[in-house]
């Protein structure tokens, strides 16, 4: 339960708030900005949530802003900190951009909004697509007074009757992010992957949905084993709100009528014991206060039949790294000062190859004392297509609507990076490395 | 005669700007969007008034805009309260909705004139439109006006009845809203029990409100049997769990956790219909549902069973970590406290709490606790490595807290202090300042609980001496040489070492050399008696600080007397020491168990510790509030003449604008002044709290005396 909401900028300035229950003084926003700057100084990190003289204070950062809510009771304080997400994705889905110049322009909208999403500080509404049902960015015109969605209030919230598509499709895309994390001896502490459902529905009518997936759960429920293929084990799965959770606890049936348009409807997550799908290695000769170099090697161990696109290899280079040199097998290399990393670009990378990087920078003769070495790890962006890491299937997705259309499900697979991280190894000391 | 001619012209173009623009302008806005954050003129509230009574529909619907406007920016226009108000009566719904957002800030401000604004909420209440009927009960209930709530009790009524579920639901918060600001109205109409009746209701958002609003009232309410939820009431809400918005199986969720099951079969009945929430796309769904079955997990007997569950919390609990920082955060704060309760939970997971390099600090500091909880024989090595890495990169906090931890894996784990102190050698090997000095910190504690066993190291540590100056550092190590002055060769050259500066340290290293020094003399006697003698001198007659002085005379009598005795005194065995990895005790854990996912979980401290006291307590803070925007209403120049006349003043005559132009001013600067007065006067009553306590059990002491004399007296 939030007292009120605010959105002020960097500086702590209120561009827009809230009250909902008038029982904290609005100025309690004055002692946010130095409580955060405070306890920076005292080189603790600031929390998400803390309570001064019996404030409590819980915020989140978006881009340039603070969204902040304020309570004096022992509220749910995971439940305040998602409401905030929640009003930074809507907001977004309405401005586009969430930022300053957006709230200002918007500034009747918003206030729309706050009183729409939450009522005496607790969440009522906020599903973007039923929203902009009833609070439009025209003004209502006399003739046509909106009214509020039926959905609002519906146990099938999500979703307002009567809709019509003149084609009725629907567009699964199987999205898995790979996350990595190996440490600088090359070993693989962390291999995961969140994979997601994301769906864009055109159907008319109340549909009722039902997806089926190799999932081992269900066929070990029922006795059965999947056709062709294996079966995926998946460690914990999430739905959206339109997926009847107890029909999946009870056999695991993915069942619901989804909303209008897209939305994701489930994600999951697995530990793999793959390998890494490009594994990168780096050898690093630091000459401090002359040079610095790089022999770098990547590698893409999924089958040859598939092909990474968009490959992109940050390699981080010391800050005051000058007149780099590169010479690489594939792609493009680019020296990006603002990030203090190399990008390494390759369009295509096909599975089993195996390509080569070299770079040299220039290092000041004098180094900043003050200077820290800072580690950050190697990332890496890809994208594969027609591929998923975990082997899952869309077996089918049926649709039945009571006037019985027919409507054709496409289906499409892509795995990409997630938090890709390979931290860097130490540097070598002895002369390895051939001359560029 | 010039002079004259330049004022006629100015008046004409103010004539020119108040009378013919505007007409230009609204055609010109229907183009272009207009700007209301722009003008800054003066007098603007002036033009602003006589827009809010224009003719035209969009210029007046502007000029409301542009109120808003300067209301969101902070300028004061509660002056403009009568003018807005007449344009509250409108078919434009968005028109409708601004009147009523400055109703609400405003509303304090002028309760005189709010009673205007009456007559149109009910009419609003009766509405075809649910979305009108709704917004006007939920604004009449933010209007937190005593006057305003004489009137709310009809319309609200009504509204609970209404057929519409959208109303109905808005309407059940009402009460809540209504019985914060007047228990008795609430209760005496009948709400309350109106709204226990729509815990049945057939929409299950209005169900979900409805619990949202009796549990608030429930918990202000003294008697406490507002909502009580007995078997039939759980039986409802468990199959409104599955029907409702993501918002309101929190609520429902969380009143679940109040309820107490009967007995186990019910509770095992429950936890399994509470159980498919964890498959929520909303993390505070998911917690709140982990926390049911965290409460539920007591009154169950099956042994299978509760190890079941666990296992089935261990995931959900793995996957919160994906969401936001913030939310990864409280998630992280809260696996810290059930891990307590049960540490087996997540076991095999250690890894997914591996520090990422731009997870927040707030978030890697969270994962170091939890990685230490979790650590075990099996899996130190991979921690280790980890924490070596950690120990390793530039945020110093980070890196200590690093270092730290693992000391704590060797005091953890016996088989894995080797392997610990093997790591910390490479650490003191980097020559990084703050690494050094933590890991020499860190040794001392592996020295304390294994003793006798790594004393092969105690030359490495000695050659990075100069390398310290933090106190807790140099004390450790001094504390080390002390402890082991037999084995160290030049364990005297050490001592003396610090001597000279020996009244330039901090207390901690004082009483450290003192202690050290009466060590290595009672071990080493031949050689060291001038340095002791010289360490007790001055501790005794030039050290300020009477810890040290004290603690030098009692060695110094001890040795003096009783060298045996000494020695059993002071090189006597030390107990054991342990890793508090459990640090929060039983009954505050159980406390904290049943507030998962609140605030009180994040920090780790019951609520009542956190919720403000006495001047910064609920209702000190709530009525400071209402100060604050009635603070607003006094310095207001308006609201005194309104008191006198209202009808006159909504058919103002606006020609003359000294009074619009002077209230801003005067606002601002009198509105930091009566804050502070009364911030004063609160100090005021707290200090006389104080003061008076003393002096009331003073007096009655004296009149127990007096009895008593009377009784002796007889």
């Amino acid at each position: 339960m939030a007292s009120a909401v605010f959105v002020l900028d960097l500086k702590g300035k209120v561009l827009i708030s809230r009250n909902y229950r008038g029982d904290i003084p609005m100025s309690a926003v004055e002692k946010f900005m130095p409580l955060v700057l405070e306890a920076e100084e005292e080189q603790q990190a600031p929390t998400p949530c803390f309570t001064h003289e019996g404030v409590n204070y819980l915020y989140i950062r978006h881009n340039n802003l603070y969204l902040l809510s304020i309570t004096k009771k022992n509220s749910n304080a995971t439940m305040i900190l998602l409401f905030l997400h929640k009003l930074t994705e809507v907001f977004t889905e309405y401005f586009k951009e969430l930022e300053e110049e957006s709230i200002r322009d918007n500034f009747v909208i918003i206030y729309e909004l706050l009183d729409e999403m939450m009522d005496f500080g607790y969440p009522q509404t906020t599903e973007t697509k039923i929203l902009q049902e009833y609070i439009t960015q025209e003004s209502h015109k006399l003739e046509i007074q909106v009214r509020p969605p039926m959905a609002v209030t519906n146990a099938v919230s999500w979703r307002s009757e009567g809709i019509k598509h003149r084609k009725n499709e629907v567009f699964l895309d199987v999205i898995e992010s790979v996350n990595l994390l190996v440490n600088s001896n090359g070993n693989v502490l962390r291999s995961e992957i969140l994979g997601v459902i994301k769906m864009k529905c055109y159907l008319s009518g109340m549909p009722e949905l039902r997806l089926g997936l190799n999932d081992k759960v269900m066929f070990e429920n029922t006795g059965r084993s999947p056709s062709r293929g294996k079966a995926i084990e998946m460690e914990d799965v999430k739905f959206h709100q339109c997926v009847r959770l107890s029909r999946f606890e009870n056999d695991r049936t993915i069942s619901f009528i989804p909303p209008d348009g897209e939305f994701e409807l489930m994600s999951y997550r697995l530990n793999t014991q793959v390998k890494p799908l490009i594994w990168v290695e780096a050898l690093v000769e630091n000459y401090a206060g002359s040079r610095i170099e790089y022999m770098i090697k990547a590698k893409a161990q999924f089958k040859r039949r598939s092909t990474a696109n968009n490959v992109e290899i940050h390699v981080p280079v010391p800050d005051d790294a000058d007149s780099p040199k590169f010479r690489s097998s594939i792609g493009s290399v680019q020296y990006a000062p603002e990030k203090s990393c190399l990008v390494w670009k390759i369009k295509q990378f096909q599975g089993g190859k195996e390509f080569l990087m070299r770079a040299h920078f220039g290092l000041p003769s004098v180094k900043n004392i003050d200077d820290t070495d800072k580690k950050p790890p190697i990332a890496v962006k890809f994208e594969i297509p027609y591929f998923t890491t975990s082997g899952i299937q869309v077996r089918y997705l049926k649709i039945v609507e009571k006037s019985g259309y027919q409507a054709l499900p496409w289906v499409r697979y892509i795995t990409q990076n997630g938090d890709y991280q390979l931290r860097m190894p130490e540097n070598i000391k002895n002369n390895k490395m051939p001359p560029i | 005669m010039t002079s004259l001619r330049a004022a006629d012209i100015i008046f004409d173009t103010e004539l020119y700007q108040t009378r013919i623009l505007p007409v230009i302008n609204a055609s010109i806005m229907a183009v272009s969007k207009p700007r209301f954050f722009t003008t800054t003129k003066k007098g603007e509230n002036y033009e602003l008034r006589a827009d809010l009574n224009s003719e035209y529909r969009d210029r007046r619907k502007d000029a409301i805009k542009k109120v808003i406007a300067n209301m969101t920016v902070g300028k004061d226009v509660s002056g403009l309260f009568p003018d807005v108000l007449k344009n509250m009566q409108t078919d434009d719904l968005e028109q409708k909705k601004l009147v009523y957002l400055y109703l609400m800030n405003y509303a304090k401000t002028q309760p005189e004139l709010v009673i205007l604004a009456v007559n149109t909420f009910v009419k609003d209440t009766d509405d075809t439109n649910p979305l009108i009927r709704a917004l006007a009960i939920r604004t009449m209930g933010c209007i937190r006006v005593e006057k305003i709530i004489d009137y709310l009790c009809e319309p609200l009524r009504k509204c609970l009845k209404d057929d519409n579920p959208y109303v109905r639901k808005t309407a059940a918060i009402c009460v809540a809203k209504l019985y914060d600001l007047n228990p008795d109205l609430a209760i005496e109409n009948g709400f309350v029990s109106i709204l226990q009746d729509m815990v049945s209701d057939s929409n299950p958002m209005v169900v979900a409100n409805a619990v949202t609003a009796l549990a608030e009232i429930h918990e202000a309410s003294s008697t406490k049997d507002i909502f009580v939820i007995n078997t039939p009431t759980l039986t409802k809400l468990l199959v409104a769990l599955n029907e409702c918005t993501e918002w309101g199986r929190i609520s429902i969720l969380t009143a679940l956790a109040e309820y107490k099951p009967v007995d186990y079969k019910e509770a095992e009945h429950a936890i399994e219909r509470v159980i498919p929430q964890f498959q929520h796309a909303n993390g505070s769904v998911v917690l709140s549902a982990i926390k049911v079955v965290m409460i539920y997990m007591r009154t169950i007997r099956n042994e299978e069973l509760t190890k079941q569950l666990v296992r089935k919390l261990a995931p959900p609990l793995v996957t919160l970590l994906s969401s936001a920082p913030e939310v990864q955060y409280v998630a992280l704060r809260n696996i810290n406290i059930i891990l307590q309760k049960r540490s087996d939970i997540l076991q095999n997971e250690m890894r997914v709490f591996f520090c990422k390099y731009n997870d927040p600090p707030y978030v890697k500091m969270e994962k170091l606790e939890i990685m230490i909880k979790l650590a075990n024989e099996k899996n130190v090595d991979q921690l280790l490595s980890e924490l070596k890495e950690y120990a390793s990169e530039v945020d110093v906090d980070f890196v200590r807290k690093s270092v730290r931890a693992i000391g704590q894996c060797a005091i953890k784990i016996d088989e894995a202090s080797e392997r610990c102190i093997n790591v910390l050698l490479d650490l003191i090997d980097t020559k990084v300042n703050y690494v050094v000095q933590e890991a020499i910190v860190v040794i001392k504690d592996i020295f304390r609980k294994y003793p006798h066993k790594y004393e092969g190291i105690i030359p490495v540590l000695c050659q990075n001496l100069d390398a310290l100056d933090e106190p807790e550092a140099k004390a450790s190590l001094i504390w080390i040489i002390g402890e082991y002055a037999e084995r160290i060769e030049n364990a005297d050259e050490l001592i003396v070492s610090f001597l000279d500066t020996f009244r330039d340290e901090n207390s901690q290293v004082e009483l450290q050399l003192v202690t050290a020094t009466v060590k290595l003399f009672l071990k080493k006697p031949q050689s060291t008696k001038n340095i002791v003698q010289r360490v007790l001198q001055y501790a005794t007659t030039e050290c300020d600080n009477p810890d040290i002085r004290d603690r030098a005379y009692i060695y110094w009598r001890l040795l003096s007397t009783d060298p045996q005795a000494a020695k059993a005194v002071v090189l006597s065995e030390k107990p054991p020491i342990s890793v508090q990895s459990n640090n929060i005790s039983g009954s505050l854990l159980e406390d904290l168990i049943s507030n998962i996912s609140t605030l009180a979980s994040v920090y780790h401290k019951p609520p009542e510790t956190f919720l403000g006291k006495g001047r910064f307590g609920a209702d000190a803070v709530q009525r400071r509030a209402i100060e604050e925007q009635e603070e607003a209403s006094r310095e207001s120049p308006i609201q005194a003449q309104t008191k006198s006349n209202i009808e006159n003043l909504l058919d103002l005559d606006f020609s003359d604008p000294s009074t619009l132009t002077t209230s801003p001013i005067s606002t601002a600067s009198g509105s930091s002044a009566p804050t502070a007065n009364v911030d004063d006067l609160l100090d005021l009553f707290s200090g006389s709290n104080i003061t008076t306590s003393p002096g009331q059990s003073s007096s009655t002491h004296q009149n127990n005396n007096l009895s008593n004399d009377l009784v002796s007296l007889f």
